[in-house]
């Protein structure tokens, strides 16, 4: 289905990444949102407040980041798309209903705008050092999905995405920004309603008395229902059977578990996001995301001037990570340089993915601004040797 | 309830002679449980399975569209109550049910929105949370059971247990204040406050009925047993010792001020309807003030995403 026209801003703006990560929720068909303030992410839900009240739905700001992250699961179970968004400490805060949103399948996004850390860290300044705890940072085994945006018009056109995936696939996914991206004001060009593709909650079509809330077919991905209709159904964060119903055995739990993770297939294999230039001479292949690409971007350009064969390779779908291309990259180029605004994250990712078969350079930084692009070409020279 | 209903025949097995012995006769609350997940995992002589009773009375009485309720729980021992409830039911994280339960409700207004969970979980991991959506006069129904301990991980202190008492984590006494809920439900904010025991069955439904009817924050503290781990860690006897206990301490005084109904180890209980005020919920507050600000240019919410399909 296409996008509701009442909240999409159609046209020509000049938007920071995190207002047009605002309209990029409001084209999505979010209606809700719940947030807590903190810097540098806050200007989401600002625009959010701002401008939901004309169009339908709602903006609450409650008490501290757990509160905002358990009600959008409660809007989502009463029918609503719905997100949160939050930096720092605040994403710690809200593990828990990361948790909870991926044992009870609750399709919803979080939007994480980084800064430096740890703890209150640099609330202003730049960072990507939030990228492992996205993947791993409520406790147990789950699957989640996170994308990472360079631009403010990136910011627009994955939020859509975000929430689309959400639905597929009824896992949490993550926004990773930084605030470089969130801060930095671009032309943003939002298309026509008709023209931005929105996926629709997969309500179940099946009556109350044949229906099973976590009962799934092939797809892994079991059927919505939505308060209020008829169902009685029951949702809880300790394991469960297929009715909804705690169960605590040893095969409930592999079932549930390995579901959990196992229903991402699909996308991990075939549908990961990314962009790719000058890979096919590439000796070189300069690995990043976010704000760091546009800094690779120089490096990359400067390496060839040098007569240096770089190649880009940047991850938009972080999570899960695209194994498989870096598999098949690994086998033909000499190196990886991979540069990113922490201390080393996705870099294992990569030397995992790489299995030995090429060398894989970590470009570290500890926040609070960007790379020089000299920092990383010289990494891409020293690799090319 | 008088104090025949106390006497021993009653706790005895059913004779084979009386209606409930009958398979053809139904207990009347039933249907508003989930059968299928029966027997439940409550201990004998434990208050919270009697506060259910008392609230599917209570929802019978209401004549609500019982599928326009919705019961959201934490975690605990009463955190379990949404799982027995045959009612659209969710058993969120610990301390977490009453922002769940906004989310719910601004999402979907015409739900009746009712949070059932404990005092460990509404009232220090979720104690922000409740003074917050009082003060909102968010429209929820909060029933606490207030068993003065965390019954759940095996009777530690908790916020609510009183001084003198003996938990696992205060063995030598507890000595830290201890919160008056009913006190603290009226300084937020709340529309409606009541405090029964798991003896006031009747005053129970009748407070439950009430604010199933009633817009706005409403708090029922329900005083309930732990014989497992706080009457027997106290010496304070088994369930029915304690229903005689309730029976005895316990004085019905409506419209007391809460700042007087304290809870001591083995003083006085006042229970009754402290506070019942009309004050404008959440949604009345919203749509007045953006109606003032952007006159016709405000859309009412229509929050639940693509109503066709």
């Amino acid at each position: 289905m296409h996008a509701d026209p009442k909240g999409v801003l159609t046209g020509v703006h000049f938007l920071d990444g995190d207002h047009a990560c605002c309209e990029g929720t409001l084209a999505a068909g979010a209606r809700f949102a719940a947030g807590y303030p903190i810097t540098p992410s806050t200007e989401v839900v600002e625009r959010f407040a701002w401008r939901i009240p004309t169009v339908g739905g709602i903006f609450i700001q409650m008490e501290d980041e757990l509160a905002a992250s358990i009600a959008i699961a409660g809007a989502v179970w009463g029918g609503a798309k719905a997100f949160t968004v939050t930096s720092g400490p605040g994403f710690s805060l809200m593990m828990e209903h990361i948790g909870y949103a991926a044992i009870t399948e609750t399709p919803c996004v979080f939007v994480n705008v980084q800064r430096g850390g740890p703890s209150t860290g640099l609330p202003t300044l730049p960072a990507q050092a939030d990228m492992m705890q996205a993947k791993w940072g409520s406790h147990g085994d789950y699957g989640i999905i996170a994308l990472c945006p360079n631009s403010p018009q990136e910011c627009f056109d994955l939020t859509v995405t975000a929430f689309n995936l959400a639905e597929e696939f009824r896992v949490p996914v993550m926004m990773m920004l930084d605030e470089c991206v969130g801060h930095m004001t671009e032309k943003v060009v939002i298309p026509e309603a008709g023209k931005i593709e929105i996926r629709p909650r997969n309500f179940t079509r099946k009556p109350p008395a044949e229906f099973r809330p976590f009962s799934t077919d092939e797809t892994l991905v079991p059927e919505m229902v939505k308060a209020g209709d008829g169902y009685r159904f029951h949702v809880t964060g300790l394991t469960h059977d297929e009715r909804g119903y705690p169960s605590m055995t040893v095969d409930t739990q592999d079932r549930l578990v390995n579901r959990l993770v196992d229903k991402l297939e699909p996308f991990t294999n075939g549908r990961a996001i990314f962009e790719a230039e000058n890979l096919d001479d590439a000796e070189v292949v300069v690995l990043s995301y976010g704000i760091t690409s546009r800094v690779a971007q120089r490096a990359i350009q400067l390496a060839r001037e040098q007569g240096v064969k770089a190649g880009k390779f940047r991850i938009i779908s972080a999570w899960p990570f695209p194994e498989r291309h870096i598999r098949d990259l690994a086998g033909r180029v000499k190196a990886f340089v991979v540069p990113e605004l922490n201390l080393g994250q996705m870099v294992r990712e990569v030397e995992r993915s790489a299995g030995g078969k090429a060398k894989v350079i970590s470009v570290p930084h500890a926040g609070g601004t960007v790379h020089q692009p000299e920092v990383i070409l010289k990494a891409i020279v020293e690799a090319a040797r | 309830m008088n104090s025949s209903t106390l006497a021993p025949e009653r706790t005895a097995p059913p004779d084979p002679r009386s209606p409930a012995a009958d398979p053809q006769v139904q207990n009347p609350v039933e249907k508003l449980l989930r059968m299928d997940r029966m027997p439940h995992i409550w201990c004998p002589g434990c208050g919270i399975g009697t506060t259910v009773n008392c609230f599917a009375r209570a929802l019978e009485a209401s004549k609500l569209n019982l599928d326009k309720v919705a019961v959201v729980s934490g975690i605990g021992c009463t955190g379990r109550v949404a799982g027995y409830a045959a009612l659209d039911s969710f058993h969120t994280t610990h301390g977490r049910a009453i922002p769940f339960a906004t989310g719910l409700k601004l999402a979907n207004p015409e739900l009746s929105v009712v949070v059932y969970s404990g005092d460990g979980d509404l009232f220090a991991i979720g104690g922000n949370h409740f003074i917050h959506a009082a003060r909102r006069n968010m429209d929820l129904k909060v029933i606490c059971v207030n068993n003065l301990t965390y019954a759940m991980t095996g009777g530690q202190t908790a916020p609510t247990t009183p001084g003198q008492v003996i938990s696992a984590t205060s063995p030598y006494g507890v000595f830290e204040p201890s919160f008056n809920l009913v006190q603290l439900a009226e300084a937020a904010g709340a529309a409606y406050v009541a405090r029964w025991t798991t003896y006031h069955v009747k005053q129970l439904s009748r407070s439950m009925e009430d604010v199933l009817k009633k817009k706005g924050f409403c708090f029922i503290e329900v005083i309930s047993p732990c014989p497992t781990l706080y009457q027997r860690r106290n010496k304070m006897g088994d369930g029915l010792d304690t229903m005689k206990f309730y029976k005895e301490v316990s004085k019905v005084r409506n419209g007391a001020p809460t700042g007087e109904c304290a809870l001591t180890k083995s003083g006085e209980i006042v229970v009754g309807k402290f506070v019942d005020r009309e004050r404008p919920d959440y949604f009345e507050l919203l749509k007045a003030q953006m109606t003032a600000s952007l006159g016709d240019r405000y859309a009412e919410p229509e929050v639940s995403c693509c109503s066709e399909c």
